[in-house]
């Protein structure tokens, strides 16, 4: 069963947004477009969608004014916000007002589909699996033990929850941004590239004495876990 | 508008018109209450004086009977500045005395009269002078009555003289008062002017320009060094923007013009070697984008916007994170990251500025620090001199003394270090961060004895005593 991802694009530049919609419909996302806020809202309110990108700046209703509105309504599809003002306190604005994630123009367009797939994802399945499985790796997030094949694997609290988070959205691309927010929790710009060698050490926990690699780098956007065989199956 | 009306609005001269009209009111109270206090003591003394004679009146005349009295009475009224003295028939004549004319009806009652009264008399000069007097009347068993009065005109005179004496006074005080208010009145007014002259100078575009200030430390220097200090602020800021739209016309010329040739150059390819190029080309704008990002946020923290956003944080959990953080990065190059970390420093601040200025000079030790005199890279916080101090120090090549003020500055890399990437912004951001937390951010060497290459570098940030 492969049902396609929806989502809307409130977005006063035109030709951003057309550019964003060929993108996602390349990505295999079906993608519908508002160019301000009382359109946006309306759409957003009338038909159902996955994932709403909202920009802040809008005319006619600004965007957290929509994204208020919305949850006011009782409407709770994820929201992500798009900001020219990527400053530490736009962002907590942004959450505060009822968005789900935030992204500082300007970003990559890998980073934004990234964001949008995992937070399409997460209105599905709510997060209650105690043990994440990717092949034959398995994760338990109550005993706080990782195993493959059966064979206990050692791991740093923080390799854990880095592991946990890429389990979490397993067979998507997770940004190094989005590692660094989710599983550190900080929002700057680390300048090197300290979360590749994270990864690389969590790779090496987890694949250095089995056959199959699960961890893999995906060129020019981060890093997915997957295992290939189901995905090929 | 007049020169007056200016004056009259100021401040100054308002109080002294309002001073003066509450000083005039108490004054003008003073001089009734003083004349009036005056008048009845004497007035008292003009009783006691005349009820003293009729005392002696009528022993003269039980002593000696009205004969005697008339000889005293005449007596009596011969004397220079003599009293009034009547002596009138039962129905009211003047038989004797030195009065040419009473109000009538004067003479009926028997004591004091009610009133001062006028009469008339005997002078050689005019008989129209009329004056003012308090008087007895003493009826005796034989019909006569016998009036004794004192004239009224001195203690009326000396009431005038302390009035006139009071106003007078009264009116050099308030001309002199209002000489002083207008000397002060123009004296603030004209260092006003000096004042709005100035900043008309400094709005025209010349921040260098101060107000002026007298030195003697009154409310008007007080005021001129709080806006000068303001200015000293506000050209500082205004000394930065240029600096940083200088800085960006140079120095983002240079991966602009990088940027450019590489684009040319994938033109020019063909096929597969063109998404390389590419790849390449995105790689430049990130950087660029990168540099772009940094500059902004300094000039946001140091406009003090983020400000709001500050609150009680976990100094030593920052610290903690970041060291874990960024350890596996410096093992991979053969650096040794090691943490001294005091629990429980909590100070007021921003958790992602502070995280990001920690984790700047932690990226410079690792980029730095590589090759140097000891592998070691120490990361320590703690309370020094009521200060929480966060220092990160390396065993590197270090900053000489004399390039240490430079290096914070925007954009500003040493030779050494153009090798390496990174924007020049990275201390410039600490700078400002440390800034908005009140803090200081303070360069020395690690180890000033060591050789050329392994001063290395110790870098303090020095936050205000925390709240607990």
């Amino acid at each position: 069963m492969v049902t396609r991802m929806k989502i809307l694009i409130i977005e006063d530049d035109i030709e951003a947004a057309a550019y964003l919609a060929k993108a996602f419909r390349e990505a295999g996302i079906v993608c519908d477009h508002a160019s301000d806020g009382e359109s946006g809202l309306f759409m957003a309110s009338e038909n159902s969608y996955d994932v709403l990108v909202v920009d802040r700046m809008l005319p006619r209703r600004d965007g957290l004014s929509v994204i208020t509105e919305l949850r006011g309504k009782g409407i709770h599809t994820p929201v992500l916000i798009l900001s020219a003002l990527g400053q530490v306190d736009d962002r907590v604005t942004g959450l505060r007002a009822g968005g789900d994630d935030y992204l500082p123009k300007p970003y990559a367009f890998n980073e934004l589909l990234a964001r949008v797939e995992v937070l399409g994802r997460r209105k599905g399945a709510p997060d209650q699996d105690m043990v994440y499985r990717v092949g034959d790796l398995e994760l338990d997030r109550l005993s706080h033990s990782v195993r493959r094949q059966g064979k206990e694997i050692p791991l740093q609290p923080r390799e854990f929850r880095l592991l946990e988070y890429l389990m979490k959205n397993a067979g998507q691309v997770v940004t190094r941004t989005m590692l660094l927010e989710n599983v550190w929790d900080y929002h700057f710009d680390p300048q090197t590239n300290v979360i590749d060698v994270h990864v690389s050490r969590l790779r090496s926990k987890i694949e250095k004495d089995f056959d199959l690699p699960l961890l893999r780098t995906v060129r020019g956007a981060g890093y997915m876990i997957k295992d290939d065989r189901t995905a090929s199956a | 508008m007049s020169k007056l009306g200016v004056l009259f609005r100021t401040t100054a001269v308002r109080l002294s018109a309002l001073y003066l009209i509450l000083f005039s009111l108490c004054a003008a109270f003073l001089v009734f209450y003083v004349t009036g206090m005056s008048e009845r003591l004497l007035q008292q003394q003009t009783r006691d004086a005349v009820t003293a004679e009729v005392t002696q009146i009528e022993q003269v005349y039980t002593r000696a009977g009205i004969n005697g009295l008339l000889r005293s009475l005449e007596r009596r009224a011969r004397q220079p500045g003599a009293n009034l003295y009547v002596i009138a028939g039962p129905s009211g004549e003047i038989l004797a005395g030195n009065v040419a004319s009473l109000e009538p009806g004067l003479l009926d009652r028997e004591g004091w009269t009610e009133k001062p009264f006028a009469y008339q008399r005997y002078t050689d000069e005019s008989r129209k002078d009329s004056h003012v007097a308090l008087a007895h009347v003493l009826m005796l068993d034989n019909g006569l009555r016998i009036l004794v009065g004192r004239d009224l005109q001195e203690p009326q005179k000396f009431r005038a003289l302390v009035r006139q004496a009071l106003m007078v006074a009264l009116g050099i005080m308030g001309l002199g008062a209002l000489i002083i208010w207008f000397a002060i009145g123009r004296n603030a007014l004209k260092r006003i002017d000096r004042m709005s002259e100035a900043s008309t100078k400094i709005m025209a575009g010349d921040l260098s320009q101060r107000l002026p200030t007298s030195g003697s430390g009154d409310e008007f220097d007080r005021l001129s060094e709080s806006l000068n200090a303001m200015l000293g602020r506000i050209e500082k800021l205004n000394e930065g923007l240029r600096q940083v739209s200088d800085n960006i016309a140079h120095d983002l010329k240079t991966p602009l013009t990088r940027l450019r040739n590489k684009a040319e150059a994938a033109l020019a390819r063909k096929g597969t070697s063109q998404r390389g190029a590419l790849e390449e080309i995105i790689g430049e704008s990130d950087q660029l984008i990168r540099t772009f990002n940094a500059l902004l946020m300094i000039s946001r923290v140091e406009a003090g916007s983020a400000a709001a956003e500050m609150s009680e944080v976990d100094l030593s959990q920052i610290v903690s994170d970041c060291v874990e953080l960024y350890e596996p990065v410096a093992e991979d190059v053969g650096l040794r990251l090691e943490a001294d970390v005091a629990p429980g420093m909590v100070i007021s601040g921003n958790r992602e500025l502070v995280g990001q200025a920690l984790g700047n000079l932690l990226d410079n030790a690792i980029k730095y620090a590589e090759g140097g005199a000891d592998p070691l890279i120490k990361v320590s916080l703690g309370r020094r001199d009521g200060k929480v101090v966060l220092s990160v120090a390396d065993h590197g090549p270090g900053v000489p003394e004399d390039k240490r003020e430079e290096v914070v500055k925007r954009f500003v890399r040493l030779d050494e270090s153009r090798s390496k990437p990174g924007t020049g912004l990275g201390l410039s951001l600490v700078e400002a961060v440390m800034e908005m937390h009140h803090g200081a951010l303070n360069l020395a060497a690690t180890d000033p004895e060591g050789g050329d290459n392994g001063k290395g570098l110790t870098v303090h940030m020095v936050f205000p005593a925390s709240a607990t």
